[in-house]
């Protein structure tokens, strides 16, 4: 028997458990009890981010964190900490602590409806979320990948709206079906090599000789299927129409934890079980890096043309989280530290800019670009972090957008795909036609007054729990930009990942 | 403890229950009726308790043994199946206090008939784990005939509405079990003996074996309503009183297909079947196809839900095809069995938590349920988590269940069973949906002031809620919590060597 408290084997499932729990006793409260709820939320969320601290920590130092916990013979209930893992979990663990605040402050403006089912199933996506990042088996993998679909179903449609109805057919007709796929891909893998435990370096090389001509097959299916979340062109349709979700949930769920799940999955894939030395020699890495530029430009292209704001952020996301899966193909030590660190850059920026995005429309209404003209004005300090995430999406050093640029482009370099760095700098060049504009109108455009409400909190511009979220995580843009040379930057922790996929000659 | 005859306890039990029940009046007959059920549920748990430690065994009625005597045959597959009925029907006894208690429905109404269900569903219950764990093919016959005309007597007490619907029923259940009985003789004239243990090594394939099988596969394919014999079911499910729907779609149409099951493998491995097995895989690929989309088609709540049974009974047979190699034979009927456990617990807490729904509205019309669902917030959980079962999707027993079918395709080399069992999730998901649609949506403006459409519901028996809830959690858990069923399912090597190393990889 293994001791009362083993933390290698209680803390990954801490991790999950910390939001999963939580969330299940919020289905439970009435509405009107909206301290017990808040105090759930957010005593969830700084036990998570505690538990993450230590295990952070541990991995850091080398302990080895697993829990393990058999469910079909063969097949078990694996979580386990590996670095690139915990990269995720920070990252989905930090921003959950801060977009619960920002959650409990837009809800309480919307006005109720159904706040408790909200939180709830706020909470379970977020264990889901965990649970994909720590997952060290695929089974795992597809339980809290398939979790995430369907507890993100009841966000997306919960204004029960016509439109949203209408958007959360859209999602589960692509979630689902990439879902599908997925485990029609996995489940002929193990048909043919056995089961398998994620394993860095890889493990389907040695089933070379053998598999060698399923294997082609079987990643693009795993690729289609996790793509659909990654929103990869031409799989993406479902995010736009998503955005009629609430701010927070556009903000944590669709630009942060459901698109992360599929990238961070087919990257876990290339590198944990394939290996990406072994990706290298069946030729995917190239056709990959293919896919991912061609949706990095068709998606900023599709976001120039949009009007509604949240959409043009959306088609943004498209394009931005393809950066990821870029850096990864591009089988080079470089160009993976630009694209793994991108997981964090990337969300930082554009939950700054969703946060941003919700609070003109809550405090005045505004939906549209071409309405906001005077917001600069009006609401200084949520533009001033819009602006400072708009630039850093451009590539302006020295923010976190910056950052991974420079990393993709020296590793473009590196590894002598020249034509990478001409799909960088178009998409950095698309990025500032379809930011610079807004930011723009905002500063120097006519208001369009009266505002069709306008909430004024005291001296703030909008209530405290809207603003200072997106002043932190705008914050956290700029000092992760600033130090990135820095032993604490997530850029330092990538490079320890990397090093251990690439060792250093 | 170990002498005591705790399989016929598991039998004797519940059938002294309906005896009591005959002559007590409507209130004493509910005691005796929640007494027997968990006192059936005590034996049922030592059954499992004695078999987990101590195996398979044989127990002879009266100490008379095969083949003078009637053995009962207590191993892994027998038991899971009775453990299955009798979780169920502990919730069916749960829901049935509240249904029958009060609300003036004409099927509710007369006491005398209250006192009548608690015979007749005791009775059905003790002839079901009468099927389960005989191994006498004509004392399977007895309770199957207990079963058939208990089940539309109990069809027949929703009343006018289903009689015709119980009449269909009945000449079905009889034509079933006629064919049966066919076979039954064909043997015995053949072989002399009954035990399905005995029979098993002796049956040689002659002309009169291929007849025996044939005739009751037929009756037994009949009964267990599969594409295109399934006509009879979905007006006698639908339209039978809320806990006698989930008692037949749960259980009843089970038993008829493990006794198939039984005979297929137990009594007639020496009949070459592989084109046979292809064909029901044909039938059961139609059945989803067929089932699925006639649920999407329904108006009525119930009879959605009696579709879709139709549909799922399909994955019993579409499980034949890769059983019918040896690479896929182990596999493919764990993944059977399973997949029998996991809609059972579902669909048990399906139909519960409709007829829920069509108590509190008065009527189980999608109509009626427009905009009335935040006051329907606990039976939509349970249907929703039941829902999840049915899709397949994890977490549920429907997970584990499609994960070992589709592991037995991928091992049988047939991606076309692979690609029904993923599609027939996917257009589960369909109508699952459908019903949860009106969880999320609005009610219709315009019709806000109409007090009719978006009114209070009636207040139901808290039974009522916590019944199908509860069971819906089972489901669930059946996804989390595999392993013992799964090891129990492998005692007594219950297909023989065809189980055995099944599911090690």
């Amino acid at each position: 028997m293994r001791a009362l408290v083993d933390t290698t084997f209680w803390l990954p499932l801490a991790v999950v458990a910390s939001s999963m729990l939580p969330g299940i006793f919020i289905f439970a409260l009435r509405e009107e009890q909206w301290r017990v709820r808040t105090l759930l939320n957010l005593a969830g969320a700084f036990l998570k981010l505690a538990f993450i601290a230590v295990m952070l920590f541990g991995v850091y130092v080398g302990v080895e964190y697993e829990t393990r916990i058999p469910l079909v013979p063969g097949f078990d209930l694996v979580l386990a900490g590996s670095a690139l893992s915990m990269f995720f979990v920070a990252l989905s663990g930090v921003l959950w602590l801060i977009t619960t605040i920002y959650a409990i402050g837009y809800l309480d403006i919307e006005g109720s409806w159904h706040r408790s089912r909200f939180f709830g199933f706020f909470s379970i996506c977020v264990s889901a979320t965990t649970g994909i990042a720590l997952a060290g088996n695929f089974f795992t993998f597809i339980i809290f990948y398939e979790l995430l679909t369907l507890a993100t179903y009841p966000l997306v449609v919960h204004d029960g709206t016509p439109e949203a109805m209408r958007a959360g057919k859209i999602y589960l007709a692509y979630t689902l079906t990439g879902g599908a796929l997925l485990m029609v891909a996995v489940v002929w893998l193990h048909g043919a090599v056995g089961p398998f435990d994620f394993q860095e370096g890889g493990v389907l090389s040695a089933f070379d000789e053998e598999h060698r001509h399923r294997f082609v097959p079987i990643f693009a299916l795993i690729f289609v299927g996790l793509g659909v979340k990654a929103a990869i062109v031409p799989l993406h349709s479902w995010l736009p129409a998503s955005m009629v979700a609430p701010a927070p949930v556009s903000a944590l769920l669709h630009a942060v934890a459901v698109v992360k799940a599929g990238a961070y999955g087919i990257v876990r894939v290339m590198y944990d079980v394939f290996g990406i030395h072994y990706i290298a020699e069946l030729g995917i890495g190239r056709w990959v890096a293919v896919a991912a530029s061609v949706t990095i430009i068709y998606a900023s292209l599709k976001a120039l043309a949009q009007d509604s704001l949240k959409r043009r952020l959306a088609f943004s996301t498209v394009s931005q989280v393809s950066y990821i899966l870029l850096g990864v193909a591009m089988i080079g030590p470089v160009a993976a530290v630009g694209g793994i660190v991108h997981l964090v850059h990337q969300g930082l920026m554009k939950i700054t800019l969703f946060f941003c995005a919700g609070n003109i429309a809550e405090t005045l209404g505004l939906r549209r670009i071409s309405q906001l003209g005077g917001v600069g004005a009006r609401m200084p300090w949520t533009m001033a972090a819009f602006t400072v995430a708009s630039l850093a999406m451009i590539g302006v050093p020295p923010l976190a957008g910056f950052v991974s640029k420079w990393y993709l482009g020296m590793g473009a370099v590196q590894v002598g795909y020249y034509w990478v760095i001409a799909v960088l700098m178009a998409s950095s060049a698309l990025n500032a036609a379809y930011f610079l504009p807004i930011v723009y109108r905002a500063y120097y455009g006519a208001p369009e007054r009266p505002w069709p409400r306008d909430e004024r909190a005291g001296v703030l511009e909008t209530r405290a729990s809207l603003l200072g979220p997106t002043l932190a995580t705008a914050g956290l843009v700029i000092v992760v930009g600033v130090m990135a040379a820095s032993p604490y930057s997530p850029v330092a922790w990538v490079e320890i990942v990397i090093a251990r996929i690439y060792p250093p000659a | 403890m170990i002498e005591f005859p705790w399989a016929s306890a598991a039998i004797v039990i519940p059938l002294a229950g309906a005896l009591l029940c005959g002559v007590m009046s409507a209130r004493l007959a509910a005691v005796v009726a929640s007494v027997s059920s968990a006192l059936t549920a005590m034996a049922v748990a030592v059954l499992c308790w004695r078999v987990w430690n101590v195996g398979a065994f044989v127990e002879s009625l009266g100490g008379w043994g095969a083949p003078l005597g009637i053995d009962l045959y207590a191993d892994g597959v027998a038991l899971l199946m009775v453990a299955m009925t009798t979780v169920v029907g502990v919730f069916i006894t749960v829901f049935s206090l509240g249904y029958f208690r009060d609300a003036p429905d004409s099927e509710r109404e007369n006491s005398h008939s209250r006192g009548l269900y608690w015979s007749l569903w005791l009775v059905v219950w003790a002839a079901m784990h009468g099927i389960f764990l005989s191994s006498d093919l004509f004392n399977i016959y007895v309770c199957m005939e207990v079963v058939g005309i208990g089940s539309v007597a109990l069809v027949a007490m929703a009343g006018s509405m289903a009689l015709r619907a119980a009449m269909r029923y009945l000449l079905i259940t009889l034509c079933g079990s006629l064919l049966y009985l066919l076979g039954v003789a064909l043997i015995y004239g053949g072989w002399g003996m009954l035990d399905m243990q005995a029979l098993g090594p002796v049956v040689e394939a002659t002309l009169a074996s291929e007849v025996a099988l044939a005739a009751m596969a037929l009756g037994l394919a009949l009964k267990t309503a599969l594409v295109p014999l399934h006509f009879w079911l979905p007006a006698a499910h639908a339209n039978a009183p809320a806990p006698v729907s989930a008692l037949l779609s749960a259980l009843v149409v089970k038993a008829s297909f493990y006794v198939l099951l039984r005979l297929w493998i137990d009594v007639f491995p020496a009949i070459d079947k592989a084109a046979a097995m292809m064909v029901l895989g044909v039938l059961g690929t139609v059945a989803i196809v067929w089932g699925s989309v006639q649920a999407l088609r329904q108006n009525r709540l119930k009879m959605l839900v009696a579709y879709s049974t139709v549909a799922q009974l399909g994955y019993l047979f579409v499980a034949f095809a890769p059983a019918s190699t040896v690479a896929g034979a182990g596999v493919a009927w764990h993944g059977v069995i399973y997949f029998a456990v996991a809609h059972g617990c579902a669909k048990g807490a399906m139909f519960l938590a409709a007829g829920a729904i069509a108590a509190a509205l008065g009527d189980d019309d999608f109509s009626s349920m427009r905009g009335r669902g935040r006051h329907l917030a606990v039976p939509l959980v349970a249907f929703a988590l039941a829902g999840i079962g049915l899709m397949g999707l994890p977490p549920s027993g429907g997970y584990t269940a499609k994960w070992l079918l589709l592991t037995a395709a991928a091992r049988a080399d047939q991606p076309v069973v692979a690609f029904v069992v993923t599609a027939g999730g996917l257009l589960a998901a369909l109508y699952v949906f459908k019903v949860l649609y009106y969880a999320f949506a609005r009610p219709v403006s315009g019709s806000g002031s109409d007090a009719g459409e978006t009114g209070e519901v009636q207040a139901i028996p808290t039974t009522m809620m916590v019944a199908p809830l509860m069971l819906a959690i089972v489901a669930v858990l059946l996804g989390v919590w595999s392993a013992p069923p799964l090891h129990l399912l492998d005692i007594g090597l219950p297909f023989g060597e065809a189980l055995g190393p099944g599911l090690k990889p």
